[in-house]
């Protein structure tokens, strides 16, 4: 299946689904903000002790780092082994050429993407690594105050928001190629397909946003 | 009309070829895109140059030989047509028009603006058509197919295999017209018995002709003459995953 051109783009299909996925999760997580410093200390803890005793402390937590690696990975070696043959497939150029088709999420995919990934790695150094230039002094151990302190920093809201533009575009083309790669979109459905693709990708940007201007605008503190 | 016109020339598969701009008056605009060349054909001809090559037969609409890329659009600025079938008065007098061959790896240039597109055939050679012991001609109707099947099929089966949707396609790619033969016979009782057999080889083929991968851009459909749909691409991709994972049973 990895072979093909539409293996690859399976696998595009289904790493994206689970980075989808995630991104739900990870919104419901951090719209728990919104309940208070306590219930948002606790839910983050509480996803180092998922699934214990039955699994030990911190392992769910790393499985899914683990999942959503390899699926990253898998995502950006499958678009980067497309984007070569599409770049072989028309190694002369047209003097004039006027894209027919396509709106502004499927032309920024590749570099758009490739945003994205850029975006994690400073993600990460914020939130996760805890690079000090970036999350501030915070109270160890505190969350909660974590989140606070990091984003009363302007260039990480603005760099937060940006990324959640590019979030929405992402989505906006990867979720309805999703339908459409794996044969389930029909024309039938198409209206209800981009329906929902539409509300994922203004729902994520805008569920995900909100966080960092409550705290911008001190609602969240 | 005066028309300002810059023609890709190329005089083989060899040359490196350049483009070169010639001056066209009293083009009529109820002549076609190919009597406008023709016209510019004669009075090459009359300078004593090398006339433009460019492929055309039926001049109908039907055969899809004819295929330019004109000021970017595969086409034409029409949708729905053929360049065969387009016609001058679409354009305004004075217009410069850039008049290109397709661009794509599996379809090298021939000579100007002619290109081969035998990597098509050769897709087709791998499933586009159903083994059938040929004999006397059945009976009309002897296998009922539900009117909407017919129908679905026959916009599929519309496919003149043109080119102008891997010649538009910002990835190059010739998923369109595979989708579109897989897609014709895959609607009626008569495709499904080499079903899956059918879009492992005509996809495969499509791949190893060096032609990029769909990422559902819509382009292909946009400039298509027969304006064949983005389903049969859906389609061929469930068919395609179905026969990977070997999940043929229906």
């Amino acid at each position: 299946m990895w072979r093909s051109s539409i293996g690859k783009k399976i696998i595009m299909a289904g790493t994206g689904l689970i980075w989808i996925g995630y991104l739900l999760v990870h919104m419901y997580g951090n719209l728990k903000a919104f309940a208070g410093e306590e219930a948002f200390n606790h839910y983050a803890e509480s996803l180092r002790t998922l699934g214990e005793p039955m699994v030990g402390h911190g392992h769910a937590l790393m499985i899914a780092r683990i999942v959503l690696t390899l699926s990253l990975v898998a995502h950006v070696w499958a678009a980067m082994v497309l984007t070569r043959a599409a770049q072989q497939a028309r190694p002369t150029g047209y003097a004039r050429f006027r894209q027919a088709s396509g709106n502004y999420a499927t032309i920024t995919m590749r570099w758009g993407g490739l945003a994205l990934g850029l975006f994690i790695l400073y993600h990460l150094a914020h939130l996760t690594w805890n690079v000090p230039v970036l999350t501030g002094e915070y109270e160890p151990g505190n969350t909660f105050d974590k989140l606070v302190v990091g984003f009363t920093n302007p260039v990480n809201v603005v760099l937060y928001l940006l990324a959640l533009v590019a979030v929405g575009l992402h989505l906006w083309h990867g979720s309805a190629s999703f339908f459409q790669t794996m044969g389930w979109r029909t024309a039938a459905n198409r209206q209800q397909i981009r329906f929902l693709t539409g509300v994922l990708a203004v729902a994520i940007p805008v569920g995900f946003a909100v966080v960092p201007l409550a705290v911008a605008a001190g609602f969240v503190a | 009309m005066k028309l300002h016109l810059r023609v890709w020339r190329q005089s083989s598969a060899e040359d490196r070829g350049r483009f070169e701009d010639y001056e066209l008056d009293d083009v009529s605009p109820d002549s076609s895109f190919l009597e406008m060349l023709d016209l510019l054909n004669e009075q090459l001809l009359e300078q004593r140059k090398m006339p433009v090559a460019f492929d055309h037969d039926c001049r109908e609409g039907i055969c899809g030989m004819c295929g330019l890329m004109i000021d970017g659009t595969a086409h034409g600025p029409v949708p729905g047509h053929t360049v065969c079938q387009l016609h001058m008065r679409h354009f305004k007098d004075g217009d410069r028009i850039v008049i290109e061959p397709w661009r794509v790896a599996a379809f090298p240039v021939v000579q100007d603006l002619v290109v081969d597109r035998g990597s098509f055939d050769r897709i087709l050679q791998r499933g586009g058509f159903i083994s059938f012991a040929t004999g006397t001609a059945p009976e009309a109707n002897s296998i009922l197919i539900p009117k909407d099947r017919v129908d679905t099929a026959m916009d599929a089966a519309t496919c003149i295999g043109c080119g102008a949707c891997a010649a538009a396609c910002p990835n190059g790619s010739a998923t369109l017209f595979t989708a579109a033969k897989i897609g014709h016979l895959g609607h009626l009782p008569q495709g499904q018995p080499e079903r899956y057999q059918r879009v492992m080889g005509m996809v495969g083929q499509m791949d190893a002709e060096g032609f990029g991968g769909c990422t559902n851009v819509g382009a292909c459909t946009s400039v298509c003459p027969k304006e064949i749909g983005q389903d049969f691409i859906s389609q061929m991709n469930r068919d395609y995953r179905r026969a990977v994972l070997g999940r043929t049973g229906d």
